[in-house]
């Protein structure tokens, strides 16, 4: 199958992924840090790389970034984000006998935003692997804080996305103060299309 | 009183896998290159300035390659093609280059791709080989970085993260 083939109800099948994998992970991210987490209708498409990084804000906007590759039957790309300030605030909570005042992130928030994003991808996956019945791995995470069009591009890159556009199912995470804005993007591979769809028992 | 002769300066934004020229006095204005090499050419007689935002190495190596802008083989040629048709003359045509650092620090992990690295080394062989000098390079590192071209004063300013800016 190719991106082209994607139709409105393979989009909405992984929409539907996008919701039950980031209700988990969403769940998850309240658990962590005690507080209520809500989450945007997902969205999936098929967009060019310029297109997700307007999905986030502008190209020149601090952001974190966590990036875990999903190996096995459906390769994918996982990558957590976060708006500077979020991510101030987010370490404020879960480093409680910390000062993170300035925003220099040393080594420990730096694994502890690794832990966040390993436990948000692990949540989703397990959901995910549930309803599709296929099994995937989770890499070691990488981290980038810099400017969102520069990391971006850089994580699907390095990954292997090289083509004009890719898939990606969309989801965004918030607290109640909307002190925490952050997106979650899933994005398969190409050859993962089908063993997907199929794993949810739909014939191509 | 307004000065009739004033031009407006424009900035012109090239996207990622664009390429553009421009006469003076306008800017060219590329954000956020992460791996990505930005690429300034500019013919300081005639005052034609031209900039390219490239993603990977190399026409020949990538399927479903697409977009000419991607690559620096396919794009330099056409920017300094773009130049000509605006009044550049080719032989003076110099270059300056920024970008292609490594965003996210990989270490035992499956970014091993070295694109940005490669990205650069690419760009300075299509330069090298077009017979372009190049001025200045700024590449490399971990930083995110933006190119501000001032076409007028023949100025590149590279401006990072927290909005520190320098003269390339």
């Amino acid at each position: 199958m190719k991106l082209d083939d994607l139709n409105t109800f393979h989009l909405d099948v992984f929409k539907e992924i996008g919701n039950i994998g980031a209700g988990n992970a969403a769940t998850a991210l309240a658990n962590l840090i005690g507080k209520k987490i809500g989450m945007d209708v997902p969205q999936a498409g098929v967009v060019a790389l310029e297109d997700l990084i307007t999905l986030v804000g502008n190209e020149e906007d601090e952001i974190i970034c966590i990036h875990q590759a999903v190996s096995g039957p459906a390769p994918c790309g996982i990558m957590f984000i976060l708006a500077e300030k979020s991510a101030v605030y987010l370490a404020d909570i879960l480093l409680t006998n910390q000062s993170v005042a300035d925003s220099q992130f040393d080594e420990l928030e730096e694994s502890l935003f690794l832990e966040v994003g390993n436990i948000l991808s692990g949540s989703f996956l397990s959901a995910f692997s549930q309803v599709t019945n296929l099994v995937f791995n989770l890499s070691v995470p990488v981290l980038a804080r810099d400017m969102l069009g520069a990391v971006l591009s850089s994580a699907l890159l390095e990954s292997g996305y090289y083509a004009d556009k890719v898939l990606v199912v969309e989801t965004r995470f918030f607290d109640a103060t909307r002190s925490i804005k952050s997106h979650f993007f899933i994005l398969p591979e190409l050859e993962a299309l089908d063993k997907i769809l199929n794993g949810l028992g739909i014939n191509i | 009183m307004i000065n009739q002769h004033q031009i407006i300066v424009e900035d012109i934004k090239v996207g990622i896998s664009e390429w553009k020229a421009s006469t003076a006095p306008h800017r060219l204005i590329t954000l956020g290159l992460g791996s990505c090499v930005g690429i300034v050419l500019f013919d300081s007689f005639n005052r034609v300035g031209g900039l390219s935002h490239i993603m990977l190495p190399n026409s020949n190596q990538f399927k479903n390659n697409g977009k000419k802008g991607k690559f620096p083989d396919t794009a330099i040629p056409l920017l300094v093609e773009d130049m000509v048709k605006l009044g550049a003359r080719r032989s003076a045509i110099k270059a300056k280059i920024a970008g292609g650092a490594k965003m996210f620090s990989s270490v035992g992990t499956s970014f091993t791709n070295n694109i940005g690295e490669r990205n650069v080394e690419q760009t300075r062989k299509v330069l090298s080989d077009m017979g372009i000098p190049l001025l200045a390079a700024d590449v490399g590192g971990n930083k995110g970085r933006t190119i501000i071209f001032d076409t007028q004063e023949g100025i590149v300013w590279i401006r990072t993260l927290g909005n520190h800016t320098y003269e390339l």
